[in-house]
Parts: C-alpha cells; structure tokens; sequence
C-alpha cells in the first residue's frame, strides 16, 4: 500500500513540474511533508541540501531519498519510476510529432523562434551562476565581496575551453581540486 | 564489424556517455543540457546543433525533469527506443546511486568543509561550461543574419535575466512569434 501511495505522490510530482528543478520542489514538500508526513520540514530541508550538492534532478534525488527511508530500496525504485513515468509517455509523443513534422514551414518557423530564445536562456542560467561564484548571487554585487579565486578558476577554465576545447568534464573537476588544493593551503 | 555489433556498440557509448554526463553534471537541466551538446554534437558528431535546441526546448516545455526529458529525446533521436531506455537509465542510475549513499552518512557530507571547497570550484567551472557553450550558439544565432531571431535571443535573455519572466512564458511567446512569422511570409510569397 505504502509503495502503491509512493509511486502515485510521485507520479504526481513528474507529471505536474514543468520547467524543471524549481517547480519540482514545492511539488515535493506538499506531497511529502504536508499531504502523507514522510518527512519532517527539517528532513525536508536536508533533502533539498542535499539534492543542491550532488548530481541528478532534484525530483530524481527527491524520489531515492524518500523512498529509501519509507520503504527501503524497492521504494526508492517505485518512486524514481513513478516521477519519470510521465516524461517517458509525453515526451516519448513528442519526439515522435517532432521527428514525423519537423520539416513542415510551420513547425520549422516556430522551431525556428524558440532556437534563439533557447539560447538566451541557457546563457542567462550562465550568468547566473557566475554571478552565484563571484558574489554569492545576483542581489549583493559588491566589489568588496568578490570572490577572486573563484573569478580567476572561472576565467581560467573558460579560456581553457575556448582556445584548446578541454574536456568540459575534465575542467570542472579541475577547478574543484584547485579550489581544494587552494583552500587546504589557506588561501581562500 | 557487423551492423548488429555495432548497433550494441552504439547503445553501450550512449549509456556510458549519459552515465558519466549525469554523475558529473551539479545544477539544473541546463547544465546537463550543455555537456550533452558538447558531447553529442561537438564531439560524436550525432545529432546536430539545431536539432539539439530543438530538443532542448522540447525538455523545458514538458514536465518532468528536464535532464530525463533530454535524455528520452537523445535516445529516440538515436537509437529508437532501446536508445531512449539506454538513455534514461543511464540519466537516472548515478544520482540515484550517489544519493543512496550519502543519504546514510548526510550530516557528515553536508557540512564538510572539504567537500564544500570542491563543490565550490566546480561551480566555477559549470559557470565557463554553460557560458562556453551559450557564446557559441549565440554566435550562430548571429551569423544567420535574421534581424527578428537576433531582436528575439535579445528580448528572451532580457526577460529572463532582468525581469525574472517565467520560461514557459518566454518559450511560449517565441512559439506564438514563429507561427505569426509564418503566416506573414505565406502572404507576402501570394502577393508576389
């Protein structure tokens, strides 16, 4: 019963967060903390840490962490599936549509329009995650407050991408272990 | 080789790539959406650069997470729906992996200071990733030389960046935007 409740809360949580991480997470504290109490608010804040600081979408992370603490690991497995049920059925369609009527003047027009504004987004997401290493965020830019180790390994791995196209992988577990090496060696 | 074995050759590389993309990749769809261009299209040479945007709007406009949404897309685009499967396992397999794990021993993890300098610098480095890869579709976006996708990439970056627009609202008004394009070209090749 409990992991038939599991699959279905986040079977919800997949089907109804559109745009990804930040929509998902309230998603998240309703169904789990307020709707069925399988978190406590603070367990639900260590959640959040954590998904923050490891890899994956958080709705994925969400999924393993509550599963695994209600219902072991079949839970974990119930839940993940539950939250990626919906995108495996809708997307799934659309791939389908967009292979099948990509090359209609409509759809290339429309394709056409959001391409530019794709970018425009994943460059703002950019920025904004420099400003995030700079200065903490984008509400208190203070030049006093710069974070001059992070600017240099910032600057350093784009000039390291541009002119001699690294391993993108390769440079962020770089920057990573220099920060280490950095902080270790009080320098930060 | 033979076509078969290289089909399977095919999947493995496509499952191990959205593995190591996925376990590395901190941060938001976005991110995993750049290493997957730099792998997939750069590099592997299997989808091309339109295509991959194409793609990338499809996964922000669907619900779901958007890493997971990309990787059903790649692995149609692919592989047909072994791929899709090889795709989304390999998305889903790491972060569930690596969140088992420090589920068990979090206190430790979250407020340690060394795992907390790593991470730190990893920032910076997806911060070059993203804007390496964005300064390069930008330049495209350029290049082409059509004055409305240029005023279009200005006018979305603006909204989203300084007015904190919703992205569905942006993706939907470029949408309404390309279909009024279309409409205006037909009429303009009758008058003609």
């Amino acid at each position: 019963m409990t992991l038939f409740q599991l699959f279905l809360s986040f079977l919800q949580i997949g089907l109804f967060s559109i745009g990804g991480g930040y929509a998902a997470i309230p998603l998240i504290q309703y169904q789990t903390v307020e709707l069925h109490g399988w978190l406590t608010a603070s367990e639900f804040m260590d959640l959040a840490t954590i998904a923050e600081m490891t890899p994956g979408p958080i709705a994925v992370n969400g999924a393993t962490f509550v599963g695994l603490k209600i219902a072991g690991i079949p839970g974990a497995l119930v839940a993940t599936f539950g939250c990626i049920l919906p995108s495996l059925f809708i997307v799934s369609i659309l791939s389908l549509i967009y292979r099948k009527y990509r090359d209609l003047p409509a759809l290339q027009s429309v394709l056409g329009s959001l391409r530019p504004a794709v970018v425009a987004l994943i460059a703002a997401a950019g920025i904004n995650m420099l400003l995030q290493v700079v200065f903490g965020g984008r509400t208190n830019i203070v030049f006093s407050k710069t974070n001059w180790i992070g600017l240099i390994l910032f600057v350093s791995a784009f000039f390291a991408l541009r002119k001699f196209k690294l391993n993108p992988i390769l440079v962020m577990v770089l920057c990573g272990a220099l920060n280490l090496l950095l902080g270790v060696a009080g320098v930060v | 080789m033979d076509a078969s074995k290289r089909q399977k050759h095919k999947l493995l590389t496509l499952f191990f790539t959205m593995m190591y993309i996925s376990a590395f990749t901190f941060g938001g769809g976005f991110v995993i959406i750049t290493f997957m261009k730099r792998k997939f299209v750069d590099e592997l040479h299997w989808i091309d650069e339109t295509e991959m945007l194409d793609m990338t709007a499809l996964a922000q406009s669907s619900p779901g997470a958007i890493a997971v949404n990309a990787a059903i897309l790649v692995g149609w685009k692919i592989h047909g729906f072994p791929g899709m499967i090889v795709a989304v396992l390999g998305t889903i397999i790491p972060p569930m992996a690596i969140l088992s794990v420090i589920s068990l021993f979090y206190q430790l993890f979250a407020t340690n200071q060394y795992v907390a300098l790593v991470l730190k610098g990893m920032q910076s480095g997806v911060a070059a990733v993203i804007l390496d890869v964005s300064l390069s579709l930008g330049i495209n976006v350029v290049k082409n030389k059509r004055w409305i996708h240029i005023a279009l990439m200005a006018a979305s970056f603006i909204a989203t960046f300084f007015f904190k627009v919703n992205v569905m609202w942006i993706i939907l008004a470029a949408a309404v935007i390309g279909i009024i394009l279309c409409i205006l070209e037909r009429k303009e090749r009758k008058t003609i």
